[in-house]
């Protein structure tokens, strides 16, 4: 099944000194940033291009994070569902999602460039612990800006946070999640920048973020394809699916997929904040992307039963990859969430985030409805375990029942 | 070079400062609540020589607390970018307004329609923080056409060679970022406010008033000892927010007027 691309171009390559992919991407941030922007960029480029900053990188993702993550074949939920399921299994990445992959990564940039504090924003929490969990590692201070919204629905991650030394500052601006946390963390980054580092958690935000963190996360697809054609007699799974907030965890598999493989490549998003499926280009913290926003351009507060996802953009890549048709963007509904994440969790013994819930479900929806083929081989990068959602769940449940 | 080359605002604003005068230019949230306008012209009396009007938007990134506030003030009230400039076109309150606002809602209106409608209704500058140089050029060439300058930010973080290219770009006038941190008031002005001034003006012939942590007569009148004017914000919008009407507004840009002007 492997087929390599003709394309000469590189689909998911480097953005340039401009951060463009296609159209989308770019750097719109008050001038006070620009010139922080531009160092983060330089001083990417140059650890991304230096085999020592790799070595320890993948080092600490080995022996501190527990990569490589395995890929689990599902035996009973294929069954059910008439097709060969493969799980990318980042649920058992150290911190319980890939967001490791990307702290470790800028906790070292950090460190390289000589700042001594780590700033973050969290929906879910999932972020927030990984930074934390970074900062204690390398030794440095962090703050992690949580909407207060999510500092109640994800009570346990705000105490993990604390636990690891980490100052948690709920927003109470706007909606109070993700999109206020992110205002919030820019803010403060401002008046910070001088020994601070904005450890954004996803492929969003101004250059170099968008690639930066694609870059971080590609260990991910890099790692799935091997494994993928180690159980697939070198072959390549039909689909590639990942659930997309931000999009981090669906950037990071789709670069192992995109150029290297013919995968179709699909990413779920939240029907409450589905930024490609219903937002319109526009400009929100510091990148032309999707949005969702009103007829004059005010942002709209997304909504989700996950706090990962509860966001009004995406990345601009994922944008990008829409409007090239290389990737298709798809929608699933809380119910289906809900759903998606007990079946997993009766059949597999398997608690997934809410997050990665989303991808499972739009492969539940697309195989019983047959728009995956009976026996085709999917892909779903499993972003996060769902022991941080448990209490949420029963909530949800009872109130059902 | 003449009033056409340069624009109006900021041939405006030269004369003023040609003539020795320094340059005060207050901030109020359009729309923020139903006198605005009327507080407008009393700015204006007051000794304002231009006014910045903020379009809110639901996502300020650079803005603290207070200008936060009286976004989601105006917004609440129904308020719309264009129905901002709609309520420009009715007043003429002699001195030049200068819109400031996020770039998403310049973008999702369409940079022509919108460069048409500021024309239309008297708006002679724009500034919009978050569209930094590189990414300036489509707005800047809607915008000179219908004589909307485009006034872009310096900050202290901003090197040597970039301030220049900053500056030969900057029309109206040059926002100098008084400090490293969002609009809000300051209990002491930052060292760097006047610094950031002095290399501007070292370099440049454009007008450069400082904005950001100024927030008091004193230190509108320290700032002026290195810039040409001097931006107040968000301690002008607290005591509108606190209900100080317009008569309180004029009261207060009274005294930065006679503050900058003793200095």
């Amino acid at each position: 099944m492997t087929t390599e691309f003709a394309s000469k171009e590189i689909t998911m390559g480097d953005p340039g000194p401009t951060g463009r992919f296609g159209t989308f991407g770019g750097r719109y941030v008050p001038e006070s940033l620009v010139p922080a922007c531009i160092e983060l960029e330089e001083a990417f480029r140059d650890a991304w291009a230096d085999p020592a900053f790799h070595a320890e990188l993948d080092h600490i993702l080995k022996s501190y994070g527990g990569r490589p993550t395995p890929v689990t074949e599902c035996g009973r939920l294929s069954r059910e569902l008439g097709v060969r399921l493969l799980l990318k299994r980042e649920d058992l990445a150290h911190t319980g999602s890939h967001k490791l992959n990307n702290v470790i990564g800028q906790g070292l940039l950090a460190r390289r460039m000589g700042k001594s504090k780590l700033i973050a924003e969290t929906g879910a929490g999932q972020h927030g612990v990984a930074s934390a969990t970074a900062a204690a590692l390398f030794g440095m201070e962090c703050i992690v800006y949580m909407g207060e919204v999510d500092t109640q629905r994800q009570e346990l991650n705000v105490f993990r946070m604390e636990l690891l030394g980490a100052t948690v500052v709920p927003v109470t601006s706007g909606s109070r999640t993700l999109k206020d946390a992110v205002n919030e963390a820019m803010r403060a980054w401002v008046a910070t920048v001088d020994d601070t580092h904005y450890c954004l958690g996803s492929v969003m935000g101004p250059h170099p973020y968008p690639w930066m963190v694609r870059q971080f996360q590609s260990v991910i697809g890099h790692e799935a394809r091997g494994q993928c054609r180690d159980l697939l007699d070198g072959g390549d799974p039909d689909l590639v699916v990942a659930c997309a907030g931000g999009g981090s965890n669906a950037a990071g598999i789709f670069a192992g997929f995109a150029d290297a493989t013919a995968s179709a490549l699909v990413a779920v998003e939240a029907a409450g904040g589905a930024a490609v499926t219903t937002g319109i280009p526009g400009i929100l913290h510091g990148m032309r992307s999707a949005l969702i926003q009103d007829e004059t351009g005010q942002i709209l507060e997304a909504e989700s039963i996950s706090a990962g996802l509860d966001y009004p953009g995406i990345g601009p890549e994922h944008a990008h990859l829409a409007d090239i048709g290389r990737a298709r963007y798809e929608a699933v509904d809380d119910h289906e969430v809900m759903d998606a994440f007990q079946l997993l969790a009766r059949t597999e013994g398997i608690l997934p985030a809410l997050e990665s819930a989303h991808a499972l479900a739009w492969v539940m929806r697309a195989a019983r409805s047959g728009e995956i083929a009976a026996g085709s081989t999917v892909l779903i990068n499993l972003s996060g375990r769902g022991d941080k959602d448990v209490a949420q769940v029963r909530d949800i449940l009872k109130g059902r029942s | 070079m003449s009033a056409v080359e340069i624009g109006t605002l900021e041939s405006r604003l030269r004369a003023s400062r040609d003539a020795g005068r320094k340059l005060l230019i207050p901030y109020i949230t359009g729309g923020v609540d139903d006198q605005w306008l009327v507080t407008l012209e009393a700015l204006a009396g007051a000794g304002a020589d231009a006014i910045e009007v903020g379009i809110p938007f639901s996502d300020p990134m650079i803005d603290g607390a207070t200008i936060q506030e009286s976004s989601l003030r105006s917004l609440a009230r129904g308020t719309t970018p264009e129905g901002v400039l709609a309520d420009l076109s009715r007043v003429d309150v002699g001195v030049p307004i200068v819109v400031m606002t996020y770039y998403n809602l310049i973008y999702r209106a369409g940079h022509e329609r919108i460069a048409g409608s500021m024309h239309a209704s008297g708006v002679t500058g724009a500034i919009i923080p978050d569209l930094p140089l590189e990414e300036v050029d489509g707005w800047a060439a809607a915008a000179e056409p219908e004589d909307v300058a485009t006034v872009l930010l310096v900050a202290p973080s901003t090197p040597e060679d970039r301030m220049a290219a900053i500056c030969a770009r900057s029309h109206g006038f040059v926002y100098a970022v008084g400090r490293m941190g969002v609009t809000g008031e300051q209990a002491v002005l930052a060292d760097s406010a006047r610094q950031v001034a002095s290399r501007i003006t070292a370099i440049t012939d454009v007008p450069v008033c400082v904005g950001i942590g100024v927030s008091t007569p004193d230190q509108a009148a320290a700032v002026c000892e290195t810039a040409d004017g001097v931006v107040v914000g968000s301690a002008l919008v607290r005591r509108l927010l606190e209900g100080c009407g317009p008569e309180g507004a004029a009261e207060f840009v009274g005294s930065l007027r006679a503050a900058i002007d003793a200095g």
